[in-house]
């Protein structure tokens, strides 16, 4: 083993020492490693990861290779939760003092984990979960999931005469965990990195179960230049449509207030998978964003 | 290479078929996926927004020639062009590959 470790460590000096290494099979554009490497950069050397079957399997453990710089350990899509529990109850009992973090995608986390996470918030583990939401199934091939928004076409909410892409809107999971009693629940994005960096920091800080919420732009499955990845992440920002805020204990905060919101057209236009979208429907998302803006501010420093 | 990997992992783990090595995936040179190259032109700074983001962590900020700029390492860049969007310089160029 230390032959080839030695081997495969001295091709770059500056690999050593990365968390996450390159050489992972991620499509080309893909945030996933972003995230990862954000999450994994400000929590440190000393942290266990659990990870469950989604495209980070995938893309970070495809035989024979392994891109994680720590501790990993993958389980079946719906137990991510689960084992990054048994992992921090065993590190709990044997006195070391690690980080525990989870990493599922919105599958394997709004509709198969849920009910593992549930769980694990409950018992009140020490573990930060982490999920990148791609917005749908796309290590499968792009099926919907019910972090799927509205109109946006999958193979399983295809564009039809009857149905016209997702019927659904979007499961507010992060507003759900904190419900439940999360110490610490937030949602971030890639085109703001010093913010998601801060919500991981502040994360790391508090004892309990923690749950931070990445949208994910993934090039593949909403159907985008690989190139344009961050301008996507961006103007969801910035449209609105994906709202940056964080509950502490129970305390609701805005992270990010565009100062004038753009169009959801702008946004939405720049995928393909919401192309077919009617005005009619582009103005129920856009109202649907004012909807949602104004429960969020109702929100601001009310205690959930 | 990758089959003496292979067995290595199995003489360590019999009938390994999940976790290898960590930091294995450094033999898997995603370099020839690429269709466009991005090349750093003269513009660059040295800022380092290119190497925040790319996905590949393929992008270091050296000194070069005294003065700092961002290296490309085309064994793993897959070409995804963020580096040339996020940078505000407009350092970054594409040629096809």
């Amino acid at each position: 083993m230390d032959r080839v470790k030695i081997e495969v460590m001295h091709m770059n000096e500056r690999y050593e020492k990365l968390l996450f290494k390159p050489g992972h099979t991620a499509c080309a554009g893909c945030p996933i490693p972003i995230i990862v490497r954000t999450v994994l950069n400000t929590l440190g050397k000393n942290t266990i990861v659990a990870f469950g079957t989604s495209c980070l399997e995938i893309i970070s453990s495809q035989y024979p290779y392994n891109a994680w710089g720590v501790p990993a350990m993958h389980s079946a899509f719906e137990n991510t939760a689960a084992i990054a529990s048994g992992i921090e109850a065993a590190q709990k009992k044997l006195g070391n003092k690690v980080n525990v973090v989870a990493f599922a995608g919105d599958g394997g986390t709004f509709d198969i984990g849920l009910q593992a996470l549930s769980g694990m918030v409950d018992r009140g583990h020490n573990v930060l979960y982490v999920v990148y939401d791609n917005e749908s199934y796309a290590n499968t091939g792009i099926q919907r999931s019910s972090a799927t928004p509205f109109g946006a076409w999958t193979t399983t909410s295809p564009v039809g005469k009857k149905i016209h892409g997702n019927k659904t809107f979007k499961k507010p999971l992060a507003l759900m965990m904190a419900a439940q009693g999360a110490k610490y629940v937030a949602t971030a994005s890639i085109s703001n990195l010093p913010d998601f960096k801060r919500k991981v920091q502040r994360a790391a800080e508090i004892e309990g179960p923690k749950f931070i919420h990445v949208l994910n732009p993934c090039p593949t499955g909403w159907k985008f230049d690989s190139s344009l990845t961050v301008d996507v992440a961006k103007l969801s920002v910035e449209t609105g449509l994906w709202v940056l805020f964080e509950i502490d204990h129970g305390k609701f905060r805005i992270t990010y207030k565009p100062k004038e919101f753009k169009p959801v057209r702008d946004y939405l236009m720049l995928q393909r998978r919401f192309k077919h979208l009617t005005d009619e429907e582009i103005n129920k998302i856009q109202e649907r964003v004012k909807e949602d803006w104004s429960m969020y501010e109702g929100l601001e420093g009310v205690k959930i | 290479m990758e089959d003496d990997l292979k067995k290595e992992v199995e003489k360590k783990v019999p009938n390994a078929g999940g976790f290898m090595i960590p930091g294995t995936s450094l033999l898997n040179k995603t370099g020839s996926w690429r269709t466009f190259k991005p090349i750093v032109t003269d513009k660059c700074t040295g800022c380092g927004i290119c190497a925040t983001y790319c996905p590949e962590n393929a992008i270091e900020i050296k000194e070069v020639d005294g003065k700092r700029r961002a290296v490309i390492d085309y064994d793993y860049c897959k070409g995804c062009l963020i580096c040339m969007n996020v940078c505000p310089f407009k350092a970054i160029k594409k040629v096809i590959e």
